[in-house]
C-alpha cells in the first residue's frame, strides 16, 4: 500500500547553483501530491531526489520512516514516470510491462497475470505485442503508468508525464490518472508546471519557486488564500493592487488604491493605517454590469476596453474611471437571459464583496 | 524550392564522377584484348581469375581473414570504449580529462596512414614482432577502434537517457542495464560499425603495407604489385567480382548502413 514521504531540510547544490533551498514536505500515506512551480524552480530534482538519481548535501529524506537516502534508485520501492515515456524502444509493450517483473525472476505464468491485469487496468489489452514506436502518445504514457506499478511500488512518481500531449488528451488522461490513484491507492507524487492539472486532481499541492517551498495546501487552500504575490499569481489569474490603508475596523480595512479609489478589503493581515499593501482580488468574484448595483460599497464604474469571448465566459478588460484596468470574468450560466451583453466601449459598473479583496503582503509596517 | 539547372548539372557529374571509372572497370573486364581499348565481349579473364589465378585468391581470403579478425575485434573494443565513455559522461557536466581522453580516441582519424604505418612497423619491431599475418590484424584493429567507436557513441549519444534510468528506477542493477537494455537498443549501430571497420580492412593500403611484411599479402597490395608489370583485366575482373559482392552486401545491409554516421 501506499508510503508516507517525508523531507526534512533538504538542501542540494549543482556546483555553486543552489537548487533545492530547505525543503521540507510531508506527503501523506495514499496522498495525490502535487509540486507545482515554473521551470527551473527545482521541483524535477526534488523528484530526482526522492527516485534516487540525484544525491543531497545536507538533509534528509524518509520513507514510512525509514531514510531512503543510502538506497540506490533500484533498490527503492518507488518508481519514476518520466515525460518522455522512457519505454524500452526494442520490448514489446507486454515485455515492457513484464521488465521488472523478469528481474525479479517471477515464474512465466505470474508474469501473465499481472501484467495481463495491469494491461486491462490501462485498457491496452489488444495492443500487448505492439511496439512503442507504433503507439500514440497516450497510450506510451499509460503503458509507462504500467510499468512503473508492475513493481508494486508504495510511491509512484510523476515528472510532467502529460506535458508532451495535446490539450485534449491531457485533461482525459488526467483523470484517468485519477482514477487509477483511486484504483491502486498508492501515493502519487506529481511533478508539473501547469497549474490546472494540480489543482483540478491533486488532494494537497505544494508551490514551489526558486528552489524554496512557497506554499503547501489543498487545491482550495492554495488558490483562495495564497501566501504571497507569486502564488497569487502563479495560480490562476487575479487583480494585483497596491493599497494604502486609510482605517482599521474591526473585521476589514477601508483602504485606498491609485487608479481605483477608497473601497474595503478583508482584513486578514495585521496592519496599521498609513500601511501599504498587496491586494489580490479574482476576476470571477467581480459583478459587472450595466445598471448600478443596489449596493453601496466597493462599486466602481468604468468603460470595457477590451473583450474576448472564450466560449463559457467572457473576459472583460474594464478601465475603471480612475484609470486602473481591471481583469473581470463572467460566467454564461444563460447567456442572453441574464441580462444584456456587454460589448466593447460599453459603460459598466464593477463590484465585488469587501470579503474577495485581500492581502497578501504588507509591504511596510 | 525546385533545385536550379546548375545544381541539377552539378548533381549529374558528380555522380558522374563517383560511377564512370567503376562502369569502366567492369567493361574492361569483359574486354577481349589486354589494352584499354574496346576489342570485342570476352570471358576469358573470368576464366584466368576462377583457374589459374592462385596467387590473387590468397591475397584475397587473406583479405577477407584479416577484416573478418580485426572488425570484430575494433567492434567490440568500441563498443566498449563508446559505453565506457556514455556511463562516465552519464549526467555528468564534461570535464577536461573527458575532453581530452575524447581526443585519444579520434586522434588516429586526423593522424595520415604514413605516419600509423610507419609507427606501427617501428612500434613492431621494436618488440620484434615478425611480420605478416597478426601484424596486419593488429594493425586494422588500431586504425579501426576510432571508427567503430565513433558510430556506436553517435548512436548511444542521441539515446534517451531517461530509458536507462527507468531501467534502473525498475529495479535493473548496471550490468542487467547494459545487457538488456543498452545493448539491444545498440545492435544496428554495432553492425554498422563493424561493416565500416570491414570495409576500411578490406580496402587498406598503405598502413598494411608498411606491417604486411615480405610472406603476407592482402588483396590491395597484390593488385598493386601485378600493376608494376602492366595492367591485366584480371584485375578488373576481380575488382568486378568486388564491386558485385559489396553492392550485393550493401543491399542486403542497407537497414544498418543508414547508421554509419
Amino acid at each position: 500500500m501506499g508510503g508516507e514521504i517525508s523531507i526534512l531540510n533538504v538542501n542540494k547544490f549543482f556546483g555553486d547553483f543552489q537548487v533545492l533551498k530547505n525543503v521540507s514536505l510531508e506527503i501523506r500515506k495514499g496522498e495525490f501530491f502535487s509540486i507545482l512551480g515554473p521551470s527551473g524552480c527545482g521541483k524535477t530534482t526534488l523528484l530526482r531526489v526522492i527516485a534516487g538519481f540525484e544525491d543531497v548535501q545536507e538533509g534528509d529524506v524518509l520513507l514510512d520512516g525509514e531514510s531512503i537516502l543510502h538506497l540506490p534508485a533500484n533498490k527503492r520501492p518507488v518508481n519514476i514516470i518520466f515525460q518522455s515515456y522512457a519505454l524500452f524502444p526494442h520490448l514489446t509493450v507486454f515485455e515492457n510491462i513484464a521488465f521488472p517483473l523478469r528481474l525479479k525472476k517471477f515464474t512465466e505464468s505470474e508474469i501473465k497475470e499481472r501484467v495481463g491485469n495491469l494491461l486491462n487496468l490501462i485498457r491496452m489489452e489488444e495492443h500487448a505485442f505492439k511496439y512503442p514506436s507504433q503507439l500514440s502518445g497516450g497510450q506510451k504514457q499509460r503503458v509507462a503508468i504500467a510499468r512503473a506499478l508492475a513493481n508494486e511500488p508504495r510511491v509512484l512518481l510523476l515528472d510532467e508525464p502529460l506535458s508532451a500531449l495535446d490539450a485534449k488528451l491531457r485533461q482525459e488522461l488526467l483523470i484517468e490518472l485519477d482514477n487509477l490513484h483511486d484504483k491502486v491507492g498508492i501515493t502519487f507524487v506529481y511533478v508539473t508546471h501547469d497549474q490546472t492539472e494540480a489543482i483540478s486532481v491533486s488532494d494537497r499541492v505544494a508551490l514551489m519557486n526558486d528552489g524554496k517551498i512557497i506554499q503547501i495546501g489543498t487545491p482550495y487552500e492554495i488558490y483562495e488564500s495564497p501566501v504571497n504575490v507569486f502564488a497569487a499569481t502563479f495560480i490562476g489569474e487575479t487583480n494585483l493592487m497596491k493599497v494604502d490603508v486609510l482605517e482599521v475596523e474591526e473585521e476589514y480595512y477601508v483602504v485606498e488604491a491609485p487608479g481605483v479609489g477608497v473601497f474595503r478589503c478583508y482584513k486578514d493581515k495585521e496592519a496599521k493605517a498609513g500601511n501599504r499593501l498587496i491586494l489580490t482580488l479574482r476576476p470571477e468574484k467581480i459583478r459587472i454590469s450595466k445598471q448600478k448595483p443596489m449596493i453601496f460599497e466597493n462599486v466602481f464604474h468604468g468603460i470595457i476596453e477590451e473583450e474576448i469571448y472564450m466560449g463559457y465566459q467572457t473576459k472583460y478588460f474594464v478601465r475603471l474611471d480612475e484609470g486602473y484596468i481591471m481583469k473581470v470574468y463572467k460566467q454564461h450560466v444563460r447567456y442572453l437571459l441574464d441580462e444584456p451583453i456587454l460589448h466593447w466601449k460599453d459603460e459598466v459598473y464593477v463590484s465585488w464583496d469587501p470579503n474577495d479583496s485581500f492581502i497578501v503582503e504588507v509591504l511596510t509596517s | 524550392m525546385k533545385p536550379g539547372k546548375f545544381v541539377k548539372f552539378l548533381t549529374f557529374v558528380t555522380f558522374l564522377f563517383f560511377y564512370v571509372p567503376l562502369f569502366v572497370v567492369v567493361l574492361f573486364s569483359f574486354n577481349s584484348s589486354r589494352s584499354p581499348v574496346w576489342t570485342g565481349f570476352t570471358l576469358k579473364w573470368y576464366v584466368e581469375l576462377f583457374t589459374r589465378s592462385y596467387a590473387i585468391w590468397r591475397a584475397f581470403w587473406n583479405s577477407i581473414m584479416v577484416a573478418v579478425l580485426s572488425s570484430t575485434t575494433a567492434t567490440v573494443l568500441g563498443t566498449m570504449t563508446a559505453i565506457g565513455l556514455y556511463w562516465v559522461k552519464n549526467g555528468k557536466k564534461k570535464s577536461t580529462g573527458d575532453t581530452f581522453l575524447w581526443f585519444l580516441t579520434y586522434l588516429p582519424f586526423v593522424v595520415p596512414d604514413v605516419i600509423i604505418g610507419i609507427s606501427l612497423l617501428l612500434f613492431f619491431s621494436l618488440l620484434q614482432f615478425r611480420l605478416g599475418f597478426s601484424t596486419i590484424v593488429l594493425a586494422h584493429v588500431t586504425f579501426s577502434i576510432p571508427y567503430t567507436m565513433m558510430v556506436v557513441y553517435s548512436r548511444l549519444h542521441d539515446f534517451d537517457k531517461n530509458i536507462v534510468e527507468a531501467a534502473y528506477d525498475l529495479g535493473a542493477t548496471e550490468t542487467q542495464v547494459l545487457f538488456k537494455v543498452l545493448i539491444p537498443n545498440l545492435v544496428p549501430s554495432i553492425v554498422a560499425a563493424f561493416l565500416l571497420a570491414f570495409t576500411l580492412s578490406i580496402d587498406d593500403f598503405v598502413i598494411t603495407f608498411f606491417v604486411a611484411g615480405p610472406g603476407t599479402t592482402t588483396l590491395p597490395i597484390q593488385i598493386y604489385s601485378m600493376i608494376r608489370f602492366g595492367i591485366s583485366p584480371t584485375i578488373n575482373a576481380i575488382s568486378t567480382f568486388m564491386i558485385a559482392g559489396t553492392v550485393l552486401i550493401g543491399f542486403a545491409l542497407r537497414k544498418f548502413v543508414r547508421y554509419i554516421f
